[in-house]
């Protein structure tokens, strides 16, 4: 029997039917009222409507979740599909986008939505002096034009397919220009919600819009009330005692006890969240990819996966391109361990063994110290020996990670391939933290470059498919696992069969898409 | 002027020096810990950069004392700043919608104060009942079971009584909320429900300590030759303890009970973590965790300023309830 994954399901036209038509009476289902009340972790008491600063699911949950809107959305199935944009068109290249948007929406202030509205926003990110993350994807934008109130049209840099993903970047919010002061004091937003009230790091109040232009579809209780939960074990303690209804970020070694309460349910999607131990290619010995391939044999992934994540996660294959992402290589090898092939490779590099750091700190991820001492563990089967380096918590991003030649290191992943290989492969970026570049593979980079540019989709498949096999077999990272994530809920509260797994709690939309039973 | 009046200026003077000291040993102390503001707040994302950038906007790229002294100056006029993170979104926000440090602080420093008020409302007569009760029946099995259970709740740690008091009175008898949920604008009575867990919490912290004192000081005081003559012409036993032992035993319980109420206020983070009560605890941690030195001064400076206080406040009483420091011959 050949298995389907969720993706491969969707890529065929047929299937996607059956899905949808699977779908259809599950959404119906959905019933308008009551009020979700989640305890978030991740507030911070300097949380603000500003979408430039967030960084954590407390505030991506409320702005992009529930307040705010932007130009399109990432489904929960990973497709992509308008927002405040109804439909776009590209020219050949990829280089001028032209956005069609959605007529008739007001800001909750009253103000009429339109393409000043969507220039404003987006150059907040590039103003001068303007802190944003978003700021490399706004940066490709060379031109923004107004054709009419409901037409814009970006040129950029250069041909870039996944455009219309980025702008589906929770940072990317839509803000009513020239007021864009005031709406960042009150969250003044055109989403299905309405700020009643923020009291940054501990709640957030709002209210849903009476009419709004996602209608009956979204958006069915009458009030969301989030509250910042920062510790574990009172998060689970506020869901058990019937406080709230939903939390995120379930702790691995509490989770039996939730399990356990039949008032409550576990809800778990694997995504792109990930641990890895990146190493730097320019640095002797991991600059001879022989070295580098008797690493990726001589660690015990299902190991990590069960002693590390308890279970809560899926191995990986040492390529950043996880089970959230479109172009997902499914069907490459599967790296195993395996200390004989890591030898063999040692043998090739000239080495009969090797001694090499690995840096790490439970700032990398939880469990981090514990991962580096299984990898040294298992290593040492291979004649190659690891000295476990237990650095400071405090500086840890700015003083080891793209420092030391070999360390722990997370990420969260990226919507797509193009922004994630962006982001940390292609050659001189500044978190590149294997340093991977030109010299360690030009095909690489060529086909990184090509593929940006490419509007067919089989063709980015096949490219994609190649990078994250190059990446497997001779890159700088080994990527042992993905973590998932981990979130539960009272059983009065439903969702939708598929919930999205780019980012915690539904990508953050639970108030949107989630409902009272 | 009168002696009163005089040690009390005495006192505020000399609090004021302890205030300067304090901010300066807070000072050096956040910068001798490893990282910075620009550090702990860029995380993942520091570029060499990215860090210049933010210590330059921030000033961080000062020398201590520099900053020292500018903080001190704006102190000394009454503002305690705008807090690193404010400002760092400040190229963001152009300037306007700031809050500054004492607007982030007022309203947390208020739920702060309100649990310390409901826990001393609960804990200070309790305590001092107990005290009292304990003894007048003295190496009784009363006197022992109060000491041991007072004894046993004040060294456990916080989060464990939290957790036993969760289970007892929000899980297995739901008739209080586990979690503080404690917002701007509740309801008083919303407030003082989900403000109690936590205050009986604290309440089992801190009784045994007043308790013992208020014991032991009316003990001692059971052997004077006063006493000896109200037992003798026929006084109660607690008409003797109330009446003629407790006034004179008021300065050393008066004083653990200031220490206690100083405590309430700067000590409580990890009772504020398990209940997620927005207190000044919380944000006192966040700010040292991201080095913000503006913030961390003025929950220290509160802090300190409630010690100092409180223990003047002790001592002027202690000196009013004392006929004998009251009119100095």
């Amino acid at each position: 029997m050949t298995r389907i994954t969720r993706r491969g399901l969707l890529t065929t036209g047929a299937a996607a039917g059956v899905l949808a038509a699977s779908g259809l009476p599950l959404r119906a289902q959905a019933k308008r009222g009551g009020r979700l009340r989640a305890g978030l972790g991740g507030a911070n008491t300097s949380d603000s409507w500003d979408a430039r600063t967030h960084s954590d699911i407390f505030m991506t949950a409320s702005a992009q979740g529930a307040v705010f809107d932007s130009l399109t959305e990432v489904a929960a199935d990973g497709s992509l599909k308008g927002e405040l944009a109804e439909s776009w068109e590209a020219t050949s290249d990829a280089k001028t986008w032209t956005f069609n948007l959605r007529s008739g929406v007001t800001f909750h202030n009253g103000k009429a939505f339109g393409a000043d509205d969507v220039i404003a926003s987006l150059q907040m990110h590039v103003a001068d002096g303007a802190k944003s993350a978003a700021k490399p994807i706004v940066e490709t934008i060379t031109e923004m034009k107004k054709i009419t109130d409901t037409q814009v049209q970006f040129t950029l840099k250069s041909g870039n397919a996944d455009f219309p993903y980025l702008l589906a970047d929770y940072h990317l919010l839509m803000y009513p220009a020239g007021q864009i002061e005031e709406a960042i004091a009150k969250g003044i937003g055109t989403g299905l919600y309405k700020v009643q009230s923020f009291e940054p790091g501990v709640r957030m109040v709002a209210t849903r819009v009476d009419s709004h232009y996602k209608g009956d579809s979204a958006g069915h209780f009458d009030e969301i009330e989030y509250i910042a939960i920062n510790d574990n074990t009172a998060r689970m303690n506020a869901l058990m005692t019937g406080q709230v209804d939903v939390i995120n970020r379930i702790d691995f070694k509490t989770e039996a006890l939730l399990k356990a309460n039949p008032m409550v349910r576990i809800q778990e999607v694997t995504g792109n969240q990930q641990y890895t131990f990146p190493m730097l290619t320019n640095v002797a010995p991991f600059n001879d990819v022989n070295v580098r391939r008797a690493l990726k044999f001589a660690i015990n992934r299902q190991e990590m996966v069960d002693k590390i994540l308890l279970g809560h996660g899926r191995v990986g294959n040492d390529t950043p391109i996880g089970p959230a992402n479109q172009y997902f290589n499914a069907d490459m090898a599967q790296t195993a361990y395996d200390p004989d092939k890591a030898k063999f490779y040692l043998k090739e590099a000239g080495l009969s063994s090797l001694d090499i750091d690995l840096s790490a700190s439970n700032a990398a991820f939880e469990g981090a110290v514990d991962a580096a001492q299984l990898y040294q563990a298992s290593a040492k089967a291979a004649g190659i020996n690891i000295n476990v380096v237990q650095e400071p918590a405090d500086g840890y991003w700015s003083n080891v990670w793209l420092k030391k030649p070999f360390c722990a290191c997370y990420w969260s992943g990226r919507a797509t391939e193009d922004w994630m290989f962006a982001s940390a492969y292609e050659e001189g970026v500044p978190w590149n933290d294997t340093q991977w570049g030109r010299e360690d593979s030009e095909r690489f980079q060529d086909l990184l470059i090509e593929a940006r540019a490419e509007l067919d989709s089989a063709k980015r498949r096949e490219m994609y498919g190649e990078m994250q096999q190059i990446l497997n077999t001779d890159g700088g990272l080994v990527l042992p696992m993905f973590a998932n994530y981990v979130q539960a809920m009272s059983t009065k509260v439903q969702n939708p069969e598929t919930v999205g797994n780019l980012w915690q709690m539904d990508n953050g939309r639970m108030a949107e898409r989630w409902w009272m039973a | 002027m009168p002696p009163v009046l005089k040690i009390i200026l005495q006192r505020l003077a000399l609090g004021l020096l302890t205030l300067f000291i304090v901010s300066i040993v807070i000072f050096t102390a956040v910068n001798m810990l490893p990282g910075d503001f620009a550090q702990a707040i860029l995380g993942q994302s520091a570029t060499p950069e990215a860090i210049a950038a933010i210590r330059r906007d921030l000033g961080l790229d000062q020398p201590p004392v520099t900053r020292y002294f500018v903080w001190l100056g704006d102190m000394l006029q009454g503002n305690l700043g705008v807090s690193y993170a404010q400002l760092n979104f400040q190229s963001n926000m152009g300037g306007a919608n700031l809050k500054t440090v004492a607007d982030q602080i007022a309203p947390r420093f208020g739920n702060t104060m309100f649990l310390a008020g409901v826990t001393a409302a609960i804990a200070v007569p309790f305590a001092v009942t107990l005290g009292v009760l304990a003894a007048l029946y003295r190496n009784s099995v009363f006197d022992k079971a109060v000491n041991i259970s007072t004894l046993t709740s004040i060294s456990s740690p916080e989060f464990f009584l939290a957790y036993i008091l969760i289970l007892f009175l929000a899980v297995l008898n739901p008739i209080l909320p586990a979690i503080s949920n404690v917002y701007q604008g509740i309801a008083f009575q919303d407030r003082l429900m989900a403000t109690l867990l936590p205050a009986l919490t604290l309440t089992l912290v801190v009784t045994a300590h007043m308790m013992r004192m208020t014991r032991a000081a009316i003990i001692n005081l059971l052997a004077s030759p006063y006493i000896e003559m109200a037992r003798l012409k026929g006084v109660s036993p607690l008409r003797v303890i109330v009446k003629h032992a407790l006034p004179n035993a008021l300065a050393p319980i008066i004083n653990v009970v200031a220490l206690n109420l100083a405590y309430l206020i700067t000590g409580v983070v990890v009772v504020e973590v398990v209940f997620v009560y927005p207190g000044i605890g919380q944000l006192f941690v966040d700010a040292v965790k991201n080095r913000d030195i503006p913030v961390v001064q003025a929950c220290c400076l509160i802090f300190a300023g409630a010690y100092i206080l409180l223990n003047l406040a002790a001592d002027v009483l202690s000196i009013l309830t004392n006929p004998r420091l009251r009119h100095p011959k």
